[in-house]
């Protein structure tokens, strides 16, 4: 079956979408994102939309429902790399992305994951708690 | 207005949405659309295909290079036959949706594009059809 590749870097996943996704590709790499967070032991999801020349309202929700999973399952998510045209038309669409973080390209998506992950309250003290954390 | 160059294709799966893309896409460019503009009738079709398999029960969307004195455009027709919407005037508004979307796709489509028209009769099918002036 056709899928989207997820790579984990450290405690993040990457992913970079390339193709043009219909709708069942999009809800399997929104499936398989969710497990992949839990079986790394993901803190961070960077997702490359640089490729996407369109974004329309299945492919936004699907987005937000990243976003949304993540964050309840303790991992943040950043989107990067939107293109300008892309951007304006999702506005018009009526889709802003509640929820969602973005940054201009992958570097300073990065840097807003590691600096999510430094920062949050509590969040390198081991509180052995989640035991997601080893050092 | 006149049709300078027409074709037709099916609309009856989510594969066939992002064929619909894509030819609404080259379309666009022979037009010389500018890339926002093409962006945007672009994901107005996305949303009308989609719309077509998942309420219409598939269909067909006809795009048309069109002119109208020395404008030119593009129009794109989705046709289903399949049970209609009962309330246009709701179905047109941001967040009404009887699918589990997000109801974007017909109010959104509408934004995307010049002109905006939709016919339905109930047990008989939708006509959507935009255009969008270069």
């Amino acid at each position: 079956m056709e899928r989207i590749p997820i790579l984990k870097m450290g405690e993040f996943l990457l992913v970079t979408v390339q193709v043009d996704m219909h709708d069942r590709l999009a809800t399997t790499l929104q499936d398989d994102l969710t497990e992949r967070i839990v079986k790394a032991r993901a803190k961070g999801v960077l997702i490359d939309i640089s490729s996407l020349e369109v974004i329309d309202s299945f492919i936004g929700r699907m987005l937000g429902n990243i976003a949304a999973m993540s964050r309840i399952l303790d991992a943040q998510t950043v989107v990067v790399g939107m293109r300008p045209a892309v951007a304006i038309t999702l506005v018009e669409l009526g889709l802003s992305l509640p929820g969602v973080r973005t940054a201009l390209n992958v570097e300073r998506g990065m840097d807003l994951l590691r600096a999510a992950l430094a920062g949050a309250p509590g969040a390198p003290a081991d509180n052995g708690l989640d035991g997601r954390r080893q050092d | 207005m006149d049709v300078v160059k027409t074709e037709t294709h099916p609309v009856r799966g989510s594969e066939d949405v992002v064929l619909v893309r894509q030819a609404v896409r080259a379309r666009a460019v022979e037009l010389g659309f500018s890339l926002v503009d093409q962006t945007k009738i672009v994901t107005a079709a996305s949303e009308l295909a989609r719309n077509t398999v998942i309420y219409g029960g598939g269909g067909t969307v006809t795009i048309d290079a069109v002119t109208l004195g020395s404008r030119r455009g593009l129009r794109l027709t989705f046709l289903d036959e399949g049970p209609g919407i009962k309330d246009v005037e709701q179905a047109m508004k941001d967040g009404f949706t009887t699918g589990g979307g997000l109801g974007l796709g017909l109010s959104g489509a509408k934004r995307l594009s010049n002109d905006f028209e939709l016919v339905s009769t109930v047990g008989q099918g939708t006509r959507v059809t935009i255009t969008r002036w270069r």
